[in-house]
């Protein structure tokens, strides 16, 4: 697909990353004038003597008048090498929520350390939750420089304890370190002058350069159906008795004439049509989003997968060991039944048992009753229906899914998949 | 449709490539995906269309989620009564040409029935529109509301979840937004409440515009560059109209104008311009050094929070 790189910025709060972003922004020239007006007039209110550029990103009443960022902001820019979309998630505890909220779409994470607090609890959570979430690259970014003389020494010891943290949590992203000044503008975009000792790339050299990954790993095709689509325009007969199932092909490619099967149900047919907007084409790949024909006229709705017959299947089944990322304030109810959704599909589910909760600030695992707000932790699900499922780490699409509460609606946790029985 | 309302203008093969079809591809797939899913998860939802570019947009987007099929939802349009009358007649038009069912409620009912007081006659109506709007709401028992709003309008839209929550009076609560996962977009509310889904969310003003280019989507002529008596208001334009006639003092110039986009007569203003084609108005969107909002609204210049404490009150 195209070259668009979603990328965040996360790490504990205060470390700089709106700042980071702000800057981010100010020296690839993607402020327009206007908006550098607004904010260098609210830097003036606020008594500074230099522009703020965190409140490029900082926009909400509440995150100005605290100086800290609530929820993520979503900016755009693009440097004619690649066009980037950017999440600029909260550092603050009680954010957690949003930011896995940013992270659960990211690429790339530019996890922020103040070079001076070195590595906080907050921090391993953060990288935890990025290595939850799959993010495939990673950033770290050893930020105020500024305030340590731009020594080397420091930033070797932030790299030498995040390394073992690392291995300690058995985090799978790529790593890149990076000395760095957001307020001064030092590694950011331009090199500067003042760490001759960092030979590695920019921060903007980073981005432009690692490869994105939209699909990640799986290569079969998997369709969601998200939609039937039956005219049954009164007008026009030869809409009668059109059938269409409409979705987004989340991985893999199909085309006219192929032999598919319909999950979970397990019927087989064979692709008649593929539409988009009422125009044919002959095949479909992964992020299209179209409408498939079948030959046959079988009983398909929202929530079913259709699969190509002569690729390996995915599982189907009623229990599941996830990972859980617990979202709400309120804990986790083991007797209580949730709703599940994962892709268009939506069941029931009960949590039957919780492993562990990874203790973020010991990085051990913990024996726990419940999981509270922020926590991180393995359970087993049963579920009210089968779903067709793929590990996460194989199939980001398949293996992904949220809890939510039925009586108030409200997403509780977001959940990857791990293992079925 | 009459040319009078319609302009058609389009990129002929000589000229370099304006666009990257990949981006606009990625771009078009996730609207498509978010507007199925709007379509999949409630009862009775509602497309606002107004007229406008972004509202133009998702019309052409709901044709490619949709077709054979019917739209599975209305298009809505709230009337301040103080639109330009080329992009009423456009809208109009648009909706009889798609052949879809158009529901137009006016804030003059608002004001008759008593639910919108003004200040005085020529108040802009623009804030007022969230009162209409959630009496339609409530008149139709709309559960979401799809809208054409970008994240990269305004510093607290930048903000938003694709699908936005709002509870019974419309508001929006910018610290207590749901987490929203992946593209699992959730649907589920308590009594009373509603979605607002953005499809365009990730958009830029020049994906808009690319997007328009590549379409071959016709737009209100007042798009694109005319003449018009303007007075300058600082850095504005203030357009003279009967609604917003000139104060005292201020000269009246004849000036080459273009809408960046097309609201209530009384708050939006024109930019400078001689871009007659869409082409044009690319290349000018893709050099433009001031944002959509800055350059054309009268009213978000007041406070540094004007959009928010209007998204609060229950605006788009
Ligand atoms: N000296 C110095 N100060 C910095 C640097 N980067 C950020 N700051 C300051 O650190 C403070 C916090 O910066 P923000 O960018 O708001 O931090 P944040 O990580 O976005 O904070 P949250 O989003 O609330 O978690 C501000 O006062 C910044 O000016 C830097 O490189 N050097
Ligand atoms: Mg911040």
């Amino acid at each position: 697909m195209s070259d668009v790189l979603r990328f965040m910025t996360c790490g504990s709060v205060d470390d700089g990353k709106s700042t980071l972003i702000g800057r981010l922004l100010y020296d690839t020239r993607a402020v327009l004038v206007d908006t550098l007006e607004g904010v260098r007039h609210a830097s003036e209110r606020r008594g500074l003597s230099r522009i703020d550029l965190s409140l490029l990103t900082d926009g909400l009443i509440a995150e100005r008048e605290q100086g800290i960022t609530i929820d993520v902001a979503y900016r755009y820019f693009s440097t004619g090498r690649r066009n980037f979309i950017i999440a600029d998630a909260p550092g603050h505890e009680q954010y957690t929520r949003n930011m896995v909220t940013a992270a659960s779409t990211a690429e790339l994470a530019v996890l922020m350390v103040d070079v001076r607090q070195g590595l906080t609890t907050q921090t391993r959570r953060h990288a935890l939750l990025c290595e939850l979430m799959g993010i495939p690259h990673l950033v770290i970014a050893v930020n105020k420089m500024d305030l340590v003389g731009y020594d080397p020494e420091p930033f070797a010891a932030v790299q030498a304890a995040f390394e073992t943290f690392a291995a300690q949590a058995q985090l799978r992203a790529d790593r890149r370190y990076l000395p760095i000044s957001a307020l001064e503008g030092e590694m950011v975009v331009e090199r500067g002058e003042r760490m001759p000792w960092y030979q590695g790339p920019t921060l903007l050299e980073v981005l432009e350069s690692v490869p994105s990954a939209h699909t990640g790993k799986a290569e079969s095709f998997r369709f969601p159906v998200q939609w039937v689509c039956r005219p049954q325009a009164a007008d026009d007969p030869t809409l009668h008795d059109y059938r269409g199932y409409a979705g987004m092909v989340t991985s893999g490619s199909v085309a006219v004439g192929d032999a598919v099967t319909v999950l979970p149900a397990g019927l087989t047919t064979t692709v008649q049509a593929i539409e988009l907007g009422g125009q044919p084409l002959t095949a479909a790949r992964a992020g299209q989003s179209v409408m498939l024909r079948l030959q046959d006229d079988l009983d398909v709705s929202r929530g079913d997968m259709i699969v190509r017959s002569d690729e390996p299947m995915p599982a189907v089944t009623r229990a599941l060991v996830a990972d859980l990322a617990w979202l709400a304030n309120g804990p986790l109810d083991p007797r209580r039944v949730y709703g599940l959704r994962q892709t268009t599909r939506e069941v029931k589910a009960k949590i039957e048992a919780i492993a562990y909760r990874w203790d973020v600030a010991t990085m051990r695992r913990a024996d726990v009753d419940t999981l509270t707000a922020n926590d991180i932790g393995r359970v087993r699900v049963k579920l009210s229906a089968p779903i067709v499922a793929e590990r996460y780490e194989e199939d980001r699409a398949l293996g992904a899914f949220i809890l939510f509460d039925p009586a108030t609606g409200d997403t509780v946790a977001g959940g990857v998949i791990r293992e079925w029985a | 449709m009459s040319e009078t309302t319609m302009t058609r203008t389009h990129q002929t093969a000589t000229e370099p490539q304006l666009w990257d079809d990949e981006t606009l591809d990625w771009l078009e797939a996730e609207a498509i995906y978010i507007l199925r899913e709007v379509a999949a998860q409630f009862q009775r939802p509602a497309l606002l269309f107004s007229g406008g570019k972004d509202s133009v947009c998702l019309l052409r987007l709901a044709e490619k989620a949709f077709r054979p099929a019917r739209f599975p939802f209305p298009l809505v349009h709230i009337d301040t009564g103080h639109n330009y009358p080329e992009v009423i007649a456009f809208r109009d038009a648009r909706a009889e040409e798609l052949g879809e069912r158009l529901i137009v409620r006016s804030v003059e009912d608002s004001i008759r029935r008593g639910t919108v007081r003004l200040a005085h006659p020529l108040e802009s109506r623009n804030r007022h529109q969230s009162v209409t709007l959630l009496e339609a709401i409530e008149e139709f028992g709309f559960d979401c509301l799809i809208g054409g709003a970008r994240r990269d309008e305004e510093k607290a839209r930048a903000k938003e979840r694709v699908f936005s929550l709002r509870d019974e009076f419309g508001q929006w609560d910018p610290k207590a937004q749901r987490p929203e996962l992946w593209n699992l977009y959730n649907g589920h509310t308590r009594p009373g409440w509603h979605v607002r889904a953005f499809p365009i969310s990730n958009w830029t003003e020049l994906d808009v515009w690319r997007y328009i280019a590549r379409e071959r989507l016709a737009l209100p002529s007042i798009y694109f560059a005319h003449e018009r008596p303007c007075v300058r208001r600082g850095r504005l334009l203030a357009p003279v109209t009967p609604l917003t006639p000139p104060k005292e003092g201020e000269v009246v110039e004849p000036v080459w104008v273009r809408f960046r986009t097309v609201g209530d007569m009384t708050c939006t203003a024109p930019v400078e311009s001689r871009a007659t084609t869409v082409e044009a108005i690319i290349r000018e969107t893709a050099e433009t050094m001031i944002s959509e909002r800055g350059a054309t609204r009268l009213d978000d210049q007041t406070h540094e929070a004007s959009m928010e404490q209007r998204k609060r009150e229950g605006y788009f």
